[in-house]
């Protein structure tokens, strides 16, 4: 056995041995695993062979891995990828993705856990550069999705520009997993001069969204309520650092970049608030929200501000440079919706408090946890 | 949407608010019913815009809130139990019972479900024969022709793995609770227009004369609400006490027929315990004796029950309209959101959990 | 206590012996028990509570409640004039 298998953790305690494989495995596996020559497309479903690094675990990164991420330090199948440092500083970021269903309209796990990985390394002003991944597998997937998940995965890599360098799979017995997890891990370089940071909004700063908010988890949701759309909500999920160059290009200053997916707009405001100490002051009828969206909103009883998004940012500057930003965002159509959504200001510090409709005011709080379907 | 958006307004809704500013000539306490309006109110401002001295006082409609501790400890030991799947509304899955929640019971392992509709929960029974599927049957009025009809095409459908562990609650009695409490300072109500889309409002008038108060059948929309206001204070400075419908697009006096006929086939009336309030006699329903099995607190032996309440917790005040969930010494401290005392902190709706969220800046703005 | 909002009946259809629709609520459709609405039709709106409709949405009445609040905002709009007029009358 090689390296591959000296850094196995148990994701399942009930459980001898997580099958695993490395994709940068040597290739010279042991043969502890099945030895029956049958190519891949003979097992429609994961089986856990596929973890156990013998030659089923290769075929599935000769087959799959290597053909999609296809880039010269992983066709290495080293222990490591090795690859050059350019001039400036270095920005990483993790982060595992469990979404249920796999599949929804808009996209799967799969681009999701490219995009989310280095959106959080654009938020650092940072151009991502090399990711890995992570696959945790439910014995039983159907190699089908796998292979569609890993396209998605390798087509959301090409457009941002990345390279998949490294990665690993394990597989768990059957029913101890979604089907699939994937962790991504990504490293970016930031270029000197860039400094973006939470706590850098100051009162008299715009407030911008680059589009409509909500729209991500509303598309997830409503394949687990089974509604039906005459016009489908799709996630946004997409790559936001061009967006990033954008502004970058448009202003010196900029304060805050923040890309509100987990607890929406919501929450990511609030923690630019506390992080900056700052009141923010929205005004409710200029946060962009798809009629469909508002509508599925209202159906569930959900409140948009609080819905996960997975392609869009907030970015603060200076009030007088907004217009600018603004007018840039617009140019691209990841941003053709941006929009001024409020300022930040002195009064109630680490509060956001939106103008509502009618032209009173309302505090726009943190959510406690996942917003759930309810009656009242 | 169309019969949302117009009734959403901005300019109308500063009119209607401006009206009851020319109309009214001194202070008057109203009661809102239903914890959706509560939630409408607080979540669009509409009490910032009323005069001052006309006062909302929000009421006890919230099922989250008022369904009795015994009935969450019931759910709680029956969710927990091997080979039951238990399905609930979302909102009821954090309200605190006297140890856990239903969250904290699911990551103990129990099979707790969310569900949209109760149709949802008969369906995860009818796909799962070998285990039992009980339904949290909790809410008032509106909620109860869909859990009857749920139990109604259990039986239809033979499911025997299906049962529903039942809480409901009914507004008459608790309005005529309200008024028959010490010290109470409810002056008007408006009544909860989807509670009255299945009632209808036949039975207020009596109410209305017996307490010489103005009940106004009102709406969600910010519209709805100035004017069901707008109509209240009118009564109130007339000196009337009658029943209006400004909710007339969605309510009729009878109500809905079909509805109420399953409503006495399926369930039959009850004293009910209200959380933080007490037991109110005939407040409630409960299934019937022609469904009693498929009663969950039958099947399941779950009757040896103690229930622990916090002794910091006030929220039967609040929902009383005694006190403003801000007067409890517990509010924002020992009891938020996060770690709720009381099921007013926990339902989007409640009284404490809506201050909570929404009410802090324009408490510390005035 | 009650979210429920307003669709439009798309189809209706039977289910095992329990009439069901589709309902358009701007835009997102699903599907709703129409058991309590007998009468309901193709076109119709519905106000929908945990997957049932349990009120039929009268238009009529909703157009004239508008138009209550419209004719208020008339009056009110002609008070407002009125006294800003007795204002400048006042002032000068």
């Amino acid at each position: 056995m090689n390296a591959s298998f000296d850094d196995q953790k148990h994701s399942n305690p009930d459980q001898d041995s997580p099958r695993s494989v490395r994709f940068s495995s040597t290739g010279k596996v042991s043969i502890s695993g099945p030895l029956c020559p049958t190519p891949l497309r003979d097992y429609p479903h994961i089986i856990l062979g596929h973890g156990g690094g013998g030659r089923l675990s290769s075929e599935l990164i000769e087959h799959i891995f290597v053909p999609a991420f296809g880039n010269d330090a992983l066709r290495t199948l080293a222990d490591a990828s090795v690859f050059p440092v350019h001039r400036g500083r270095l920005a990483m970021s993790t982060d595992s993705f469990v979404v249920r269903p796999l599949f929804f309209p808009g996209g799967n796990i799969g681009d999701l856990a490219v995009n989310g990985t280095i959106n959080d390394l654009a938020m650092s002003g940072a151009v991502p550069h090399v990711l890995s991944v992570a696959f945790i597998l439910e014995e039983g997937l159907a190699i089908t999705e796998l292979i569609a998940i890993v396209g998605s995965m390798a087509e959301a890599a090409r457009r941002a520009n990345v390279s998949i360098i490294t990665g690993d799979t394990k597989v768990v017995d059957r029913g101890h997993g979604d089907g699939c997890y994937i962790n991504t891990t990504g490293i970016g370089i930031v270029a000197d001069g860039v400094d973006i940071a939470p706590s850098r909004a100051e009162p008299g700063d715009a407030i911008i969204v680059s589009g409509t908010v909500g729209d991500h988890g509303m598309a997830v949701m409503s394949v687990r309520e089974g509604l039906e759309f005459e016009s489908p909500i799709v996630s946004d999920t997409a790559a936001l650092y061009p967006l990033v160059a954008l502004i970058l290009d448009a202003t010196d200053d900029l304060h805050v970049l923040r890309d509100p997916t987990r607890g929406g707009l919501a929450t990511t405001l609030n923690e630019i608030a506390v992080a900056s100490s700052v009141g923010m002051m929205l005004d409710e009828t200029a946060i962009p929200v798809s009629p469909t969206v508002a509508s599925a909103c209202e159906l569930l009883g959900f409140d948009p501000f609080l819905v996960a998004n997975e392609g869009k940012l907030v970015c603060i500057v200076p009030g007088p440079e907004a217009g600018t930003v603004v007018r840039q965002l617009r140019s691209h159509p990841l941003g053709a919706q941006a929009a001024v959504i409020g300022h930040c200001v002195a009064d109630h510090p680490r509060t956001v408090v939106a103008r509502t409709a009618i032209g009173a005011s309302r505090v726009i709080a943190v959510p406690i946890g996942e917003q759930l379907p309810r009656i009242c | 949407m169309k019969y949302l958006s117009e009734f959403r307004d901005g300019r109308r809704a500063r009119m209607l608010a401006a009206e009851i500013g020319r109309i009214v000539t001194r202070p008057w306490s109203i009661m809102e019913v239903c914890g959706g309006q509560t939630h409408s109110i607080i979540r669009n401002g509409i009490d910032q815009l009323l005069p001052n001295g006309v006062e909302m006082i929000h009421g006890p409609g919230c099922p989250v809130c008022v369904t009795p501790l015994e009935v969450i400890d019931k759910a709680l030991a029956i969710a927990a139990l091997r080979n039951v799947i238990f399905c609930s509304f979302g909102d009821m899955l954090r309200v605190p019972g006297s140890r856990d929640d239903l969250f904290k019971v699911k990551g103990a392992g129990a099979d707790v479900r969310v569900v949209y509709s109760p149709l949802d929960a008969l369906k995860i029974a009818r796909d799962n024969p070998a285990r039992e599927v009980v339904f949290l049957a909790i809410g008032f009025e509106t909620t109860a022709p869909a859990n009857a009809m749920a139990v109604k095409l259990a039986k239809q459908q033979s499911l025997e793995n299906f049962s529903m562990l039942v809480s409901h609650v009914l507004v008459p009695p608790a309005i005529e609770a309200i008024m028959n409490a010490p010290g109470n300072r409810v002056q008007a109500f408006l009544a909860a227009g989807h509670v009255c889309c299945v009632t209808g409002y036949a039975s207020y008038p009596s109410i209305a004369s017996r307490y010489r108060v103005p009940i106004v059948v009102t709406g969600f929309e910010p519209l709805d609400i100035l004017e069901g206001i707008r109509r209240v204070v009118r009564q109130l400075e007339l000196g009337e006490a009658r029943v209006e419908n400004a909710y007339e697009r969605v309510v009729t006096e009878a109500g809905n027929v079909a509805a109420q006929k399953v409503l006495r086939e399926v369930f039959a009336e009850t004293d009910r315990t209200w959380r933080g309030i007490g037991t109110i006699p005939r407040s409630g329903w409960r299934l019937s004796d022609a469904y009693l099995d498929f009663d969950a607190e039958h099947r399941f032996d779950v009757a040896d029950i103690t229930t622990h309440e916090s002794p910091l917790c006030r929220s039967g005040d609040v929902l009383k309209g005694a006190i403003k969930p801000h007067d409890c010494a517990a509010f924002g401290k020992e009891c938020t959101p996060r770690s709720p005392l009381g099921a007013t902190m926990v339902s989007s709706e409640g009284a404490c959990a809506a201050y909570f969220n929404y009410g802090r800046f324009s408490r510390s703005e005035r | 206590m009650c979210l429920a909002v307003p669709g439009r009946v798309e189809r209706i259809y039977d289910a095992d012996g329990t009439p069901m629709g589709k309902l358009n609520f701007g835009g997102v459709v699903k599907d709703v028990c129409l058991a309590y609405l007998p009468d309901i039709g193709v076109g119709d709106y519905a106000i929908v509570h945990v997957g049932f409709a349990i009120s039929q949405i009268d238009e009529r009445s909703a157009l004239e409640t508008l138009r209550t609040f419209a004719e208020l905002g008339i009056l009110q709009e002609g008070l407002d004039e009125l006294r800003e007029k007795q204002d400048e009358s006042a002032e000068s």
